[in-house]
C-alpha cells in the first residue's frame, strides 16, 4: 500500500530546564538512561524504541532506570524500554511470544483486546498462574483481527511504572486507508512516586491528589456570576450530597508527568511529515488513571477505526480518550509547518504534547489549557432539577445500607451523543459514541438471550470501587454461557467516568433505540449514564471484566467473567 | 486466587495522623495541646486510637487516649466501640466507649461518643469540624468539641453536665497535604467541679488563646 514502516520517532534532543508551572512537564529527552553509579549520563538520547515484526518474539521484563522529571527512578520496562517495543503482526498468523521475567516480582502481559483462548490472556489467577520472577512463559495464539491494539501488565501496579506498548495487526486484506505516514501515539501516565503509596494515599485522604477543589473565591465568583441565591443553593446541594463537582480523577498532574510515546512534554516527541502526506495516528491510552481530551489544533481528525475496528469515517477536531481505549486517525498536513499534538488530562491539571512536523525539532504554540471544568447537577443524573438532588441523596433501594456506595443516580441518561464532562459547547466538534459506526455490523446478528444489569458503584471518600456494591473478593463470577448471545447493561451510579473493559470477547454498543452502533473493548461510562452492550461469548474459560482505572480495579471495581459450556457448572471460582 | 492475581482489595492499610499538636499563648503560663488519630485496617473494620490533651508549664493536665473497633455502617458512619483511658492531673480513669464517626450533610466532620466509667460514672463527647478552603493549599478549620459528665468529678475537677467546651478556628497551609503549619485562636470554657476556677495554675477559664501548630500525617 505504499506505506512508509510505522516508527516512533526517536525523542528530540533534550530542551533545558524542568517547567513546573501547572505540573511536571518533565525533562527532555525520554528516559535517560543512567550511567552506573546512577549519574544522568549527559549527551544521551534514548534510542528509538524498537518495532518488532514477525512471528516468534523474544521479551524479557526488567527495571530501567528512568529520568522524567529531574528525578532518577526505576521502571517497569520491556527490552529495556519504556513504552515496550511495539510489535507488528499480520492477521491470520501464529503468533509466539517468549516472556522473560527478571524482576524480583511475577509479572505478566496481557493482550489488550485481542480475541485468544483464555489461557493465553495474561491475568495472573485467571488466565494462569503469572510469570514468576526468572520463570519464562510462551504465549501462542493466532492474531483473529486486525488493527491497533496494545499490551501491558496486568500484575499489581506494573502498568503504571511502565509496562505497555503497542501492536499492531495487519489486516490480511491490506490496510482500508492509503496514507504516506503511520504513527503509533501512545499516551501515558508517569509518576515519580512508588504506585502502592498512592494508593494508600488515596485510601487515606482520596481527594489528596485534587488541586481544583471549590474554594471561597469560586463561590464568590460564581455569587457574582449567577446570584448570591443561585450560588448558595448550588453549594448546599453538593453540600447536601455530601460530593465535590471538582472530583474528575483520582490522581492528577500533582503527582503525573503525562507522555506521548514515552516522551514528556518538554521533551516534545515528533512526528515527521511533508506537506500533504495522508498521516495516520493511532491513539492508545495505555495510561493507569487518565482521560484525555486529544486535539491538534488547525488539523481535522478523521476517526477511521476505534478499539482496533473499523469505522465509517467521521471527521472531529476532538476526542477524549479513556484508559485502554484506542482510536485511529487520519489527518493531512495543509501547510509545511509544525502542529501541536495536544492531549489534555480530563480534568485539566495537565497534558501530554508532541508535535507533527516537516522536520524534527520543530514546536507549534501550545493552546491554553481549558478551563478546569466541573461536574453538574446533569452529572448526577439530576437533568438540571436541581429539586431531585435530596431525593438521590436519600433514595437507595438497590444499595441500601452499603457503606460501600455513596450515591445512586435515579434517573440516569442512555443517550449516546454527549461527549462529557468539559467537552460539552466548547465550540469544537468533538466525538461522541453517537458518532461511531463500525463498518459490516454486528459479528453475531442473534439478538441477545438474556440481559445482565451491573451498577458502577463506589464510594468516593472511602475510595471503595465496585460493581453493584460488591468488591472482587465481595462477589461470585459472573457466569456466560457458551455460544450464547447476552446485553450488559451498565449503570453508572457514581460521579466518575469508568472505562469498564471485558476481556476476551467483544463489547458491542448499542445505540438506545437498541440498533448496533460500535465494537468496542473498552466503554467509557460517564456519570449517570446508562449504556448496553451485547457480548457473544465465544470462548470458555475465566475472563476479567473490570475498570481500566487501574486503582479502581485494584480496589476491587473487577470481576470473575466465567464461560461455561451450556449445562455444565461453572468451576469453583477461587479458593 | 486473588493471591496470585496480586489483587488484594481487601488489603490492611495504616495512617497516623497529628491533627493539632500546638503552642497555646494564654495570659501565662503558656501550654501546648495535642489532637491526633490512628488507624490500621481494611474498608469495613479498622482498629482505631484518638489521643488528646493539654499541659501547661510542662505538666500534663487533661489528657485522654482512646481505642476503638471502627467499623463503617452506612454510606457515611462508622459504629466505634472501644475503651477510654484519663491521665493527667487527678486519678486515671477508664472508660468504656460507643459512639459514631461520620460526614453529616454539608460535609461537617463528626464524632459522637458515650462513655461509661466505674462508680457509675456516665459522659458524652461531641465534636464537630469543617474545612473551608480559602486557596488550594490555604484551609480555614473551624472546630467544636464539648465534653459532658453525667455527675462531678471533684478529684479531677470536672464539673457535672458541660464540663468543658471547646472552639477554635485554626488557618492552615499545606506546604503538602501530609504537613501543614497553623495558626489560629481557641477559645476554651472550663466548668470546675465546684462551678468555680479551673484548678490549672493560672489557667483561666473563659479564655482566648492563640494557638500556632503543625498537623502532620503519616
Amino acid at each position: 500500500m505504499g506505506n512508509r514502516p510505522t516508527t516512533i520517532a526517536p525523542p528530540v534532543a533534550a530542551v533545558g530546564g524542568i517547567s513546573r508551572r501547572l505540573f511536571v512537564q518533565g525533562v527532555g529527552g525520554s528516559t535517560i538512561a543512567l550511567a552506573a553509579g546512577g549519574r544522568r549520563a549527559r549527551g544521551y538520547d534514548a534510542p528509538p524504541p524498537a518495532v518488532l515484526r514477525g512471528t516468534q518474539f523474544d521479551l524479557e521484563i526488567g527495571s530501567l532506570a528512568v529520568n522524567f522529571t529531574g528525578r532518577p527512578r526505576l521502571a517497569t520496562a520491556v527490552n529495556g524500554q519504556v513504552p515496550a517495543p511495539l510489535l507488528r503482526w499480520r492477521e491470520g498468523d501464529l503468533i509466539s511470544v517468549r516472556v522473560r521475567n527478571r524482576l524480583a516480582v511475577p509479572t505478566s502481559i496481557h493482550w489488550h483486546g485481542l480475541l485468544l483462548p483464555a489461557n493465553m490472556d495474561g491475568v495472573p489467577g485467571l488466565s494462569f498462574d503469572g510469570i514468576d520472577a526468572g520463570a519464562t512463559f510462551t504465549y501462542k495464539f493466532r492474531a483473529q483481527q486486525s488493527g491497533t491494539y496494545w499490551y501491558h501488565s496486568h500484575a499489581r501496579f506494573q502498568e503504571q511504572t511502565g509496562l505497555y506498548g503497542p501492536i499492531i495487526i495487519e489486516p490480511a486484506s491490506g490496510e482500508r486507508h492509503t496514507v504516506q505516514r503511520d504513527y503509533v501515539v501512545l499516551l501515558s501516565d508517569w509518576t515519580d512516586e512508588d504506585p502502592e503509596h498512592i494508593y494508600a494515599t488515596l485510601k487515606r485522604d482520596s481527594e489528596y491528589f485534587n488541586f481544583a477543589q471549590r474554594t471561597v473565591g469560586d463561590f464568590v465568583a460564581a455569587a457574582r456570576a449567577r446570584g448570591w441565591r443561585e450560588a448558595f443553593a448550588q453549594w448546599r446541594l453538593w453540600g447536601q450530597a455530601r460530593m465535590d463537582p471538582t472530583d474528575l480523577v483520582d490522581v492528577s498532574g500533582y503527582t503525573y508527568t503525562y507522555l506521548m510515546n514515552g516522551v514528556t512534554p518538554a521533551g516534545n516527541w515528533s512526528g515527521e511529515f511533508e506537506r500533504g502526506e495522508r498521516v495516520k495516528l493511532r491513539f492508545i491510552n495505555g495510561s493507569s488513571m487518565s482521560f484525555f481530551d486529544v486535539r491538534i489544533p488547525g488539523l481535522a481528525m478523521t476517526v477511521v477505526a476505534a478499539d482496533g475496528q473499523d469505522v465509517d469515517a467521521v471527521t472531529v477536531e476532538e476526542f477524549r480518550i479513556g484508559a485502554g481505549e484506542v482510536y485511529d486517525v487520519i489527518v493531512q498536513p495543509p501547510q509545511h509547518e509544525p502542529y501541536t499534538i495536544f492531549a489534555q488530562s480530563m480534568d485539566g491539571s495537565g497534558y501530554a504534547r508532541g508535535t507533527l512536523a516537516p522536520r524534527a525539532g520543530m514546536r507549534a504554540p501550545i493552546p491554553a489549557m481549558d478551563p478546569r471544568p466541573q461536574l453538574s447537577m446533569a452529572d448526577m443524573g439530576m437533568r438540571d432539577d436541581m429539586a431531585s438532588m435530596p431525593a438521590m441523596v436519600r433514595a437507595q433501594p438497590r444499595h441500601a445500607g452499603n457503606p460501600g456506595v455513596d450515591m445512586r443516580v435515579s434517573a440516569p441518561d442512555d443517550s449516546l451523543d454527549d461527549p462529557g464532562v468539559g467537552l460539552r459547547g466548547n465550540g469544537r466538534r468533538v466525538l461522541t459514541y453517537a458518532d461511531l459506526h463500525t463498518l459490516g455490523g454486528p459479528l453475531d446478528a442473534r439478538p441477545p438471550q438474556r440481559e445482565i444489569e451491573l451498577h458502577l458503584t463506589g464510594h468516593m471518600q472511602r475510595f471503595m470501587w465496585s460493581f453493584d456494591g460488591r468488591k472482587f473478593s465481595e462477589a461470585p463470577p459472573l457466569e456466560f454461557l457458551l455460544g450464547e448471545r447476552l446485553r450488559i447493561v451498565l449503570v453508572n451510579d457514581s460521579m466518575m467516568t469508568h472505562p469498564i473493559h471485558l476481556h476476551g470477547m467483544w463489547s458491542e454498543i448499542e445505540s438506545p433505540a437498541g440498533a448496533f452502533q460500535v465494537r468496542k473493548h473498552t466503554v467509557l461510562v460517564r456519570p449517570a449514564q446508562k449504556l448496553s452492550y451485547c457480548v457473544s461469548a465465544i470462548a470458555a474459560g475465566r475472563w476479567a471484566f473490570h475498570c481500566h482505572l487501574l486503582y479502581h480495579m485494584e480496589a476491587g471495581m473487577f470481576r470473575e467473567v466465567t464461560v461455561v459450556p451450556a449445562g455444565a457448572t461453572a468451576p469453583v471460582a477461587r479458593s | 486466587m486473588a493471591q496470585s492475581m496480586d489483587m488484594n482489595d481487601a488489603a490492611r492499610l495504616g495512617m497516623l495522623w497529628l491533627d493539632q499538636l500546638e503552642w497555646r499563648g494564654v495570659d501565662e503560663p503558656n501550654g501546648a495541646a495535642w489532637q491526633g488519630e490512628g488507624w490500621y485496617g481494611g474498608d469495613y473494620n479498622k482498629a482505631w486510637v484518638r489521643t488528646e490533651g493539654e499541659s501547661y508549664s510542662g505538666r500534663t493536665e487533661d489528657a485522654r487516649a482512646e481505642l476503638f473497633w471502627d467499623h463503617a455502617v452506612a454510606r457515611w458512619w462508622n459504629l466505634e466501640v472501644g475503651g477510654r483511658q484519663d491521665f493527667g492531673t487527678g486519678p486515671a480513669r477508664s472508660w468504656a466507649a460507643l459512639g459514631v464517626r461520620g460526614v453529616a450533610p454539608q460535609g461537617f466532620d463528626v464524632e459522637a461518643t458515650l462513655y461509661a466509667g466505674d462508680a457509675s460514672r456516665t459522659a458524652a463527647r461531641l465534636k464537630i469540624e469543617y474545612e473551608l478552603l480559602i486557596t488550594q493549599r490555604l484551609v480555614l478549620q473551624p472546630e467544636m468539641e464539648m465534653n459532658l459528665y453525667g455527675r462531678a468529678d471533684p478529684a479531677r475537677d470536672i464539673g457535672a453536665g458541660v464540663a468543658d467546651l471547646e472552639v477554635g478556628l485554626r488557618l492552615r497551609y499545606e506546604l503538602r497535604r501530609e504537613f501543614a503549619p497553623y495558626a489560629g485562636v481557641v477559645w476554651a470554657r472550663h466548668y470546675g467541679a465546684t462551678g468555680d476556677f479551673p484548678g490549672a495554675a493560672g489557667a483561666n477559664p473563659n479564655d482566648l488563646s492563640l494557638a500556632v501548630g503543625l498537623r502532620v500525617w503519616l
